[in-house]
């Protein structure tokens, strides 16, 4: 908290686009009427709309700070955070896209129950959709609470408390119909929030005559870490790669395409906008490499964006581009935190606040609403109180423990006629234990050196297979229990919806 | 208006109904073994090209950690004035998931097309 600095920026750009989000969420609400239009806008939205809001939705904090920081701490390894971010979504495109919109369920847990058909399995997946979704939530409440410290000089708790007050009034006012205009919206604010101030720095860079940190190692992916390394590396690979698939904002977008081909298109204009956009955070890196090194010694990597537009600019035109990357950062905070909340709410309203309490029974939107609260509430008081573990680490064991229960769950569901409930049930058991104990782990161990660390800090490449493996064989031991419309689902999933065929 | 010609007659159509009489989604539906086997198919065609897909991913971009593992100065090698590391891991890996993901949409969709062709065909 620097007590010279100019707020002035700061607060008209939080202020800009808090203002501008909750004025298109409420455009959107008069296109919001059922509880369709609150969990997956009733299915119409078009590939390209719906495209810049998946984008918008995915691109977080973890992102828009986090792969910056990173590569100025750690080097060009780091680059395979956004390469897997994006990569995931080719994997999800020709597993998964197709099969799981024509599947015509609502979320992960209603997917699972309709495949199996087994209350069991839909419960297992309710309990992780939330672990999942929560995991992924603290990072960008404590992302905005960086941002507001080091762009304003607020204390850290404001960030938390004011992202999640406007995520709460968006979501409860409007649900998933006029989120998708929000989102769409702030793909593209958060693209020109990190193209302008980059290009402009490029240009200041190369009329300083185009310095190089002759950074040594730096520079060359795996140039340490040997064996070890190369375990992190490939361990990473397969939880972004694969996890990806598996986290609930991202499924529940895919539900609002109104065919399995849109579901297809969509996924593609996902790959070019994601593939734009991250072009541009490790350049942030590779220029704060030479002009704000002391930032990775002093473990402010995350604050990387938002300050170099400052040391390396003075005056209006530094605070003007300070201006433009907080607001960008505060759309990822706030896309990314509403569409966790939404498939977070969604699930708390089918399953939680939905059911009979007492004699009581909450409707469609009134209990989606109450959802909404809890769903955004606990990892906000949360963030408040739990040490910053780095955003861009945070949300890299969302993905690992996304990969190692989902995933499995998906591709066996999509592709294999043999699985059983049972079988779920064990994999998803097997893949969500072993990462949790790994997470809980990787927070305990303040200093983690050695073979075991390694293994817990990164787990993806052991709990996958574990998962899968423990899936596949519970299902063949309990072959008996093979629901008896698993013929009729698969028809479902994989025929195209112009052929007139009885899909159960 | 009444020595005008009459307006030509126009034929009003439906959406185009792929169900004909005695065609082959009969079979499927009543989960006949030659339903079963167009099921199959369709399905083994559509995993195929995903896992076809899939390899080429591992072959280009999964390899590459292991080379830059067993060849250390590789990825430090200048071209196009970046260090080839970043030039591909930064840039060109991109343009080269998209181009996968596009080629991948357009078989997928061809598979489902002659599928639909296959089975709204009538028994002769």
């Amino acid at each position: 908290m620097n007590p010279g600095l100019d707020a002035a920026p700061g607060i008209v750009a939080v202020t800009l686009v808090t203002v501008a989000t909750l004025v298109i969420g409420t455009w959107g609400l008069r296109f919001s009427r059922t509880t369709s239009d609150f969990f997956v806008a009733s299915r119409t939205v078009r590939p390209r709309l719906n495209a810049s809001a998946i984008g918008g939705e995915y691109l977080s904090a973890a992102s828009f700070l986090g792969v910056a920081g990173l590569v100025l701490t750690f080097g060009a390894d780091m680059l395979w955070y956004p390469v897997g971010w994006t990569a995931g979504y080719l994997v999800l495109l020709v597993l998964v896209a197709a099969p799981l919109r024509r599947s015509g369920a609502y979320t992960l847990p209603d997917f699972a129950e309709a495949r199996l058909g087994s209350r069991g399995v839909r419960s297992v997946c309710s309990v992780l959709v939330v672990a999942v979704g929560w995991l992924y939530l603290l990072p960008q409440f404590q992302g905005a609470g960086i941002t507001l410290s080091s762009t304003v000089g607020a204390p850290t708790w404001l960030g938390p408390i004011i992202v999640g007050m406007v995520v709460l009034a968006n979501v409860t006012s409007g649900g998933m119909r006029s989120i998708t205009f929000v989102q769409a919206f702030q793909y593209w604010l958060k693209l020109t929030a990190l193209l302008i101030p980059v290009t402009v720095l490029l240009a200041v860079w190369a009329g300083d005559s185009a310095p190089t940190a002759g950074g040594g190692t730096w520079s060359v992916p795996l140039a340490a870490g040997g064996g070890q390394g190369l375990y992190v590396t490939y361990s990473l690979i397969i939880a972004t790669f694969l996890g990806t698939m598996g986290l609930p904002h991202v499924v529940v977008r895919f539900y609002t395409n109104p065919d399995g081909r849109a579901a297809r298109r969509t996924t593609l204009v996902v790959l070019a906008l994601l593939g734009v956009f991250y072009l541009l955070p490790p350049v942030y890196g590779a220029l704060g490499r030479i002009y704000a090194p002391e930032l990775a010694t002093a473990g402010r990597s995350d604050a990387l964006v938002l300050e170099l537009p400052r040391i390396m600019l003075d005056g209006p035109a530094g605070e003007l581009l300070t201006g433009l990357v907080t607001a960008g950062a505060f759309a990822a905070f706030l896309s990314t935190s509403s569409g966790l909340s939404i498939a977070v709410a969604g699930v708390l309203s089918q399953d939680v606040t939905g059911r009979m309490w007492g004699g009581h029974r909450l409707g469609g939107v009134a209990a989606f609403r109450l959802g909404a609260v809890v769903a955004v509430t606990v990892p906000c008081i949360v963030a408040l109180a739990a040490p910053n573990l780095g955003v861009a680490r945070a949300v890299g064991l969302a993905f690992a423990m996304a990969a190692s229960t989902f995933c499995p769950l998906l591709l066996l569901g999509i592709w294999w006629r043999r699985l059983t409930s049972v079988g779920a049930i064990a994999g998803l058991v097997a893949g969500g234990l072993g990462s949790g104990v790994a997470i809980a782990w990787t927070l305990a161990v303040s200093d983690p050196e050695g073979w075991a660390d390694t293994l817990m800090g990164q787990p993806a490449a052991w709990t996958v297979p574990l998962a899968l493996v423990t899936m596949v064989v519970v299902s063949l031991l309990t072959a008996a229990r093979i629901p008896a419309h698993t013929g009729r689902f698969l028809v479902r999933l994989h025929t195209p919806e112009t052929l007139d065929l009885d899909r159960g | 208006m009444s020595q005008a010609d009459p307006p030509e007659r126009v034929r009003v159509t439906g959406p185009p109904r792929r169900r004909t009489p005695g065609g082959r989604t009969t079979d499927i539906d009543a989960e006949t073994r030659l339903g079963d086997m167009y099921m199959g198919s369709l399905l083994r065609e559509q995993l195929r090209l995903a896992l076809g897909v899939l390899t080429v991913l591992a072959l280009t971009v999964g390899v590459l950690p292991l080379l830059f593992h067993l060849v250390p100065g590789l990825s430090g090698v200048g071209v196009l004035g970046l260090p080839l590391g970043w030039l591909l891991l930064g840039v060109a890996v991109y343009p080269w998931l998209l181009a996968l993901g596009w080629a991948y949409v357009r078989r997928a969709e061809r598979n489902e097309d002659d599928f639909t062709e296959l089975v709204s065909e009538v028994e002769k």
